[in-house]
């Protein structure tokens, strides 16, 4: 390497620490508050010093008597039946829309995309009544029928545009052999789908579980509610005791962050496939 | 061959019926409220362009719209361009890159929630780290009620939105990055093109696709920011950090009117509308192209 090229190379390693560093600071905050005292936090106001002692008592507090550990399970309950049914719906609709031709093919795919597209504002208060008039509302039920039901716009596009790129020859055949549509959907294009399947995912198991609007405006028990709106409860009942809402905030934030730095690879090819095409 | 021709319709049913009665029917009815006066409990009164009316004549609403296209111009002109310089600074073959990419798409993780939370005690006047920050610099003439102040609480605000925002558009721009082949770099740069001359001759014309996406997309999230207003400051104090999208839900669920509230909502409807046109009209123009 030339000295041109070494000198290069480090300075884009120190402007990239400090860009890096910079934009998780508040993150470092939420993360040493969450071990401090109260106490400590107001005498000792400087947060680039780190807790006395790590202690996982405000952590503790948070999950049992804030009632995170509650919110937590419910964010499972919804969340995980909403992915799975967004999913295998998508993929249905999406295979449909990919591989077959009819009339009204393209306008069906495009009203998919545009709904997806529509501020949630806009479904907000009919949602709320239709919930309300069947008996669901103030149930998981609501919370995650409305979920699939959205989710699909964004899916169906994405799911679409993947399986058309499965070659038609290999449909065709299974089809020679007597295989009907739907063992063809089941047995040949959900498997070969899987990659997207497992990007997508991802993508909509973090988008679902951060959703706030929907659990407040279709649960009204505290004992319902997701991680999201339960931090808010959470903030409303330890008014001013940082530490704890700082615990409360990284329960809430963990499950996402683990599963993206478990799958990030999966997550940003998602919303690279799921923008660019 | 018939059982195939129906095949789509029946893989179509049950998605284009949830669809249907959940998405596409509420986006109608939500129009039909927009003329009617709504309790949410009794049954609407149609009482023609009467909200419409009082729209016009509702200083919280210009508030509320004045603040979004607040957030529209910052959403613009801050994490849109953040987003490209970081992709293209990132986007490079050297060992380690990959965590920096991690760092910076972290935010994007978060809830809107939480980094309210978080950015609210970052606000916070008297420990929170901006202040605390400012005062061991020296710097104590500069800090501020962050979200109590009327004057810059929405831009407190928004800034807290910028920070996932610019993590997004960098995944977008590096989309279209991949785009870039790198035979066309290398003959740009046998050919004797500067620096600056790959970037706005080479790169840029190259992710004009990625671009109008990118600014159609951060628009189209500016317009119905909802999360972090209702959380961090619930549009107070006095209304200032007002947004549409908080507004109607305030009129909607805290005040029982939700024929106003769907008028707010169709007005913010109408202007993500033409953006959405935009959108869709790129995505149909690639697909044309492949």
């Amino acid at each position: 390497m030339s000295k041109k090229r070494i000198l290069w190379v480090g300075s884009f390693y120190l402007i990239a620490i400090v860009i890096s560093l910079i934009w998780l600071f508040p993150l470092f905050i939420a993360g040493t508050t969450a071990f401090k005292s109260m106490s400590e936090v107001v005498q000792d106001v400087y947060w680039w010093n780190l807790p006395d002692n790590f202690t996982f008592k405000y952590f503790l507090e948070a999950w049992n008597q804030g009632g995170m550990s509650r919110y937590f399970l419910n964010s499972f309950i919804i969340t995980v039946p909403s992915v799975i049914g967004a999913l295998f719906f998508s993929a249905l609709g999406g295979f449909a829309l990919a591989k077959y031709r009819f009339k009204y093919n393209k306008l069906i795919l495009g009203i998919f995309i545009a709904g997806n597209m529509i501020p949630f504002q806009m479904m907000m208060f009919p949602v709320f009544r239709i919930s309300n008039l069947i008996g669901l509302y103030d149930t998981y039920l609501a919370v995650i029928l409305f979920h699939i039901s959205f989710q699909m716009g964004f899916c169906i596009f994405f799911l679409r545009n993947f399986i058309r790129t499965i070659p038609t020859d290999l449909l065709d055949a299974a089809r020679v052999d007597g295989s009907s549509e739907f063992r063809i959907f089941l047995q040949i294009v959900l498997p070969l789908t899987k990659p997207a399947l497992a990007a997508l995912g991802i993508l909509e198991f973090t988008w679902i579980w951060n959703d706030y609007l929907w659990g407040l405006v279709l649960l009204a028990s505290d004992n319902l509610r997701p991680v999201t709106v339960g931090l808010v409860s959470l903030q409303g009942e330890y008014l001013s005791k940082w530490n704890i809402i700082s615990a409360g905030s990284l329960i809430a934030a963990a499950v996402p962050l683990i599963v993206f730095l478990l799958f990030q690879r999966y997550f940003i090819q998602g919303l690279m496939m799921g923008a660019s095409k | 061959m018939n059982k195939r021709k129906f095949a789509p319709f029946k893989f179509l049913l049950i998605p284009v019926i949830l669809y249907a009665i959940w998405v596409i029917a509420p986006i109608f009815y939500t129009i039909f409220l927009s003329f009617t006066q709504w309790d949410g409990l009794t049954a609407p009164t149609f009482i023609g362009l009467g909200n419409y009316v009082d729209l016009l004549n509702d200083p919280t609403f210009y508030t509320a719209l004045f603040n979004n296209i607040k957030w529209l111009f910052i959403y613009v002109l801050v994490p849109l361009p953040l987003g490209l310089v970081f992709a293209l600074f990132f986007n490079r073959k050297l060992p380690g890159v990959k965590i920096f990419k991690t760092a910076i798409y972290l935010p994007l993780t978060l809830s809107f929630v939480v980094l309210s939370q978080i950015w609210t005690w970052i606000y916070q006047p008297k420990y929170g780290a901006i202040n605390v920050t400012l005062k061991a610099l020296g710097l104590g003439e500069l800090t501020v009620a962050w979200l109590s102040n009327s004057d810059i609480v929405t831009y407190s605000l928004i800034v807290v939105g910028c920070w996932p925002q610019t993590a997004y558009t960098m995944v977008l721009f590096l989309a279209g990055l991949q785009n870039v082949p790198t035979e066309v770099m290398e003959a740009a740069k046998v050919d004797g093109a500067n620096k600056w001359q790959r970037f706005w001759k080479v790169i840029l014309p190259l992710l004009k696709p990625a671009t109008i996406i990118a600014v159609a997309v951060t628009i189209i999230q500016s317009l119905r920011m909802f999360a972090i207003v209702n959380v961090m400051t619930r549009g107070g104090p006095f209304r200032s950090s007002e947004v549409l999208a908080n507004y109607m839900y305030v009129e909607g669920f805290k005040n029982y009117s939700m024929g106003y509230a769907s008028t707010l909502a169709v007005v913010l409807f109408l202007i993500i509308l033409l953006f959405v046109f935009i959108y869709l009209y790129q995505i149909f123009k690639t697909e044309v192209e492949y």
